[in-house]
């Protein structure tokens, strides 16, 4: 690890990320990857987790495997990612084309008070990615490398994975509508068009 | 029967399996999240034959919630196939569906069910029908071949038409138990 570059700020790094989204569908893992992507602006295409801690990557595939002409990407924490890392076999196999996965890599459980993740002690997600058979995986480290991975999650030919290094501590909370069966419907209907609430 | 396998599959004879195949393809079903089960084998093939599908091999049957949680949203329908052990993993996934008021039915071959030979089986075949309706489930479950079709279907409509977790449970009466020749 690149001790020497100065952590990255994990709002900086979502807006970043995030920048001209156009049609990208964006699903985080619950907490503080939830508070980020709302920080960048809340709206229909974002799909931030409550719960269900260690699925965003999962429902990351099964929404890549629904809308092919859509790009797809999860914003998650290496708690929730350590949570299934299973998801990273899965989806090497699946192959979605358009289909990334960000891990916000603190090395800590930061919602629940900051204790330790095992990236603390030197698990590396990347190589595990890479194992699992993710082709285009990377480790990020510099603010430099910010924009070229936001061009590489709107050009993906097979699914990308990115651990990017960010600083620890908590940023204010900036909650998303907490209520599921809203975050679902409007998503739908971003997607699918008003039709999304007749389907049969 | 196969008296190879610990695992039990239903005789070769028996079609059910086949009018399960012909229930998802009714309901427009074109995701299939799975961890296998001797019991599913052929609709398994049946699925994987059938390009229009999207099979997908979980590692663990949590992911599978997940996945046709985010199916959902893209506008896809799918279907969980697993054995009763798998509901356990499933457990705290399930609140997705729940809170997200996403369809999410489940086609779950009991096992620790009727004249089980595993002793392992049991403590989850035992707790799978409580687990379920604990985390919101709607169950229905079949016996009998004549019950496959009725049941498998009124869970897809339940799911699908109500925004819920359902689960068609398929008895092991239904798919045959391990006997190892002492029947
Ligand atoms: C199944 C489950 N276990 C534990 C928790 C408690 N929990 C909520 S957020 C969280 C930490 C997440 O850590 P990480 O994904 O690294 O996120 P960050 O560090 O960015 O906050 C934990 C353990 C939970 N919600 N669900
Ligand atoms: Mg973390």
């Amino acid at each position: 690890m690149a001790t020497d570059i100065p952590a990255l700020d994990r709002r900086d790094v979502v807006r970043g990320l995030l920048e001209d989204r156009g049609n990208l569908l964006v699903v985080a893992g619950l907490g503080a990857s939830a508070w980020d992507i709302t920080a960048a602006g809340d709206c229909a295409t974002n799909f931030p987790l409550w719960g269900g801690m260690g699925g965003a990557a999962m429902i990351g595939l099964g929404l890549a495997l629904a809308q092919p002409d859509r790009r797809v990407l999860v914003i998650t924490g290496d708690g929730e990612m350590l949570m299934g890392l299973g998801a990273l076999c899965t989806i090497a196999v699946q192959s979605p084309p358009n289909l990334a996965v960000v891990v916000l890599d603190n090395e800590h459980y930061s919602e629940t008070g900051g204790q330790e993740t095992a990236t603390r002690h030197g698990v590396d997600l990347v190589a595990i990615a890479r194992g699992a058979g993710i082709g285009d995986c990377r480790a990020v480290h510099g603010a430099q490398e910010i924009g070229p991975l936001r061009n590489a999650i709107h050009a993906t030919t097979a699914p990308l994975f990115a651990v990017v290094k960010i600083a620890t501590g908590n940023h204010p909370l900036v909650l998303p509508p907490r209520e599921g069966a809203f975050l679902t419907a409007r998503f739908r209907e971003a997607v699918l068009g008003p039709a999304a609430h007749h389907q049969l | 029967m196969d008296r190879d396998a610990l695992e039990m599959r239903p005789d070769a004879a028996a079609d059910w399996p086949d009018r399960i195949y012909d229930t998802l393809k009714a309901q427009a079903v074109t995701q299939v999240a799975l961890v296998p089960d001797a019991g599913h084998a052929r609709l398994i093939r049946r699925c994987l034959a059938d390009p229009a599908m999207r099979v997908v091999t979980l590692t663990t049957e949590e992911e599978g919630v997940a996945m046709l949680v985010g199916g959902w949203l893209g506008g896809a329908k799918g279907v969980l196939l697993m054995q009763s052990s798998g509901v356990g993993n499933c457990i705290n996934m399930l609140s997705l569906p729940v809170l997200h008021r996403a369809p999410l039915p489940m086609i779950v071959t009991m096992r620790g069910d009727y004249g089980e030979f595993n002793p392992a089986q049991v403590p989850m075949g035992s707790a799978t029908q409580a687990v379920l309706e604990a985390m919101g489930t709607l169950v229905r479950r079949a016996d009998t071949p004549g019950d496959v079709v009725p049941v498998v279907d009124a869970t897809l409509r339940l799911a699908f038409n109500t925004y819920r977790p359902t689960a068609a449970l398929l008895g092991q009466r239904l798919i045959g138990a391990k006997t190892f020749g002492k029947d």
